[in-house]
């Protein structure tokens, strides 16, 4: 196999690569800020007494949870044009563009599973801490933003970042809408050159590398969490 | 909302779109049955690997287990059907390229197979190392082997603490074998895209496509909540997950 392995087409080929990767560092950034914001909006929604709060973000989540990421990036792709022509009355309206779609859809998707994971992380505050805050006198959204969600982060901060290791894995998935990301990138090069084996491999290898660090760095942040409780 | 389109014959003939619908749900369901079988029983055999207490075993688990968590699974999906082709020995690559049936259903298998063993390997391991170290010392001090620890003392608890997560894994299976569309698999989310293509009713094709998913999950959901049930071991309140 290694006889006519090609190395050159990698080094010559890294600029563009780079561009690919800045796509798909940018892309998890975005989704992993916007999933996690609406993710604790959501997990306080399903938290909450009302049952007109609680009931829709719960089925939402469940929905979401059940479906796989290829299917809700086709329906944001595919929905929102449709919905740009109904809202705007305009028949050849266009949408608002595949990174935007892949944008909202990925930030839709992990919001979900942020949602979980934060409700969970709310959950094992212990009651002691709501009843002193209301007992001091603070309102709801006082507790909530300045003894719940400060205690419920600083445990959750490990799981967080591995699901948004497993959101940078999941952005290679916006080669199906025809966005170059990492390894749409890799894919380009690869059928431009003819060279599939060496650039699938040095993807897989990149990924490889990126992902092993940020989940070791987490294991090295929980060991440092463990110690200081 | 118009599902009409439904029973009108399809573009290329033979039959009507409910056909590609139903042949879509029987290509997931088919990746995603044949990939469990693979990742269980590779998955099993790895997470008791990892627990070992022999370095020689436990190496190798651990490196399997780090490389397939580490790499997406659509760069896995391309490797095994680009790349390995050309890895292999030469006749075997030719037998790859050529004259393998369905080859993209079985390397999406594989791949889906062994990508999800590695997930699979890390909840056995995380049951098999649950347990009270106690159980292992009293089986060894009792005469067994280490086989045989394993097969009658830990591995039908650790399998039954495990069953909440090893349902996460089986449904997401079900969920990553729409990423098999990448290849040319035409299960449930690429028919959806090709209706939605020829007839131009996006909405109502992708709502049947969710509901189908979402129908798929509580299924699995619910079989494997009775699983849980008939397998529980009374008394044992800690390992019975809930």
């Amino acid at each position: 196999m290694f006889t006519g392995f090609d190395f050159e087409v990698i080094q010559r080929s890294l600029p563009y690569l780079w561009q690919g990767m800045q796509f798909s560092l940018g892309l998890t950034l975005l989704a992993m800020l916007g999933g996690i914001f609406l993710g604790t909006l959501l997990a306080l929604m399903r938290l909450s007494p009302y049952k007109i709060l609680s009931y829709p973000s719960g089925a939402y989540v469940n929905l979401v949870r059940s479906i796989p990421l290829i299917l809700v990036i086709f329906w944001f792709y595919f929905l929102i044009p449709l919905l740009m022509k109904k809202i705007t009355g305009n028949p050849y309206a266009s949408g608002i563009g595949p990174f935007y779609s892949a944008l909202i859809a990925f930030t839709m998707f992990e919001a979900a599973y942020y949602c979980e994971i934060i409700r969970a992380g709310i959950q094992s505050v212990p009651r002691g801490q709501v009843s002193a805050a209301y007992a001091l006198g603070l309102n709801y959204r006082q507790a909530t933003l300045r003894v719940v969600l400060p205690q419920a982060f600083r445990n959750m901060v490990p799981i967080l970042l591995t699901t948004s290791i497993i959101l940078f894995q999941d952005t290679s998935l916006v080669y199906v809408v025809g966005l170059t990301d990492f390894m749409g990138a890799a894919g380009k090069i690869a059928r431009r050159d003819g060279r599939l084996v060496e650039m699938y491999l040095f993807a897989a290898l990149v990924y490889f590398i990126i992902c092993y660090s940020g989940s070791y760095f987490v294991r090295r942040l929980q060991a440092r969490y463990n110690v200081g409780q | 909302m118009d599902f009409s389109f439904l029973s009108q014959p399809a573009f290329s003939g033979g039959g009507v779109y409910l056909d590609w619908v139903i042949s879509g749900i029987k290509w997931t369901l088919l990746v995603s049955i044949l990939g469990w079988i693979i990742a269980f029983t590779v998955g099993s055999i790895v997470g008791v690997l990892r627990t070992v207490p022999l370095a020689i075993l436990r190496v190798p688990a651990t490196i399997y287990v780090e490389i397939f968590r580490n790499v997406p699974l659509l760069v896995q999906m391309f490797i095994w059907y680009f790349v390995v082709p050309e890895i292999v020995p030469k006749t075997a690559g030719d037998w790859l390229k050529t004259q393998m049936p369905l080859p993209e259903f079985w390397n999406a298998v594989l791949c889906l197979g062994f990508y999800t063993a590695s997930r699979v390997a890390e909840q056995v391991r995380s049951g098999i190392q649950s347990m009270p170290r106690g159980q292992t010392n009293a089986a060894l001090a009792m005469g067994l082997t280490l086989p045989q620890t394993y097969r009658h003392v830990l591995l039908p608890m650790a399998y039954r603490i495990v069953i909440p997560p090893m349902t996460t894994e089986f449904l997401t299976i079900f969920k990553n074998s729409s990423v098999a569309l990448t290849i040319g698999v035409l299960e449930l989310t690429a028919q959806a895209r090709q209706i939605s293509e020829y007839t131009f009713r996006t909405f109502e094709i992708f709502t049947i496509a969710t509901i189908i998913y979402a129908l798929i999950t509580l299924t699995v959901t619910f079989s494997m909540r009775w699983l849980e049930n008939k397998t529980r071991v009374p008394g044992y309140i800690g390992g019975s997950g809930k």
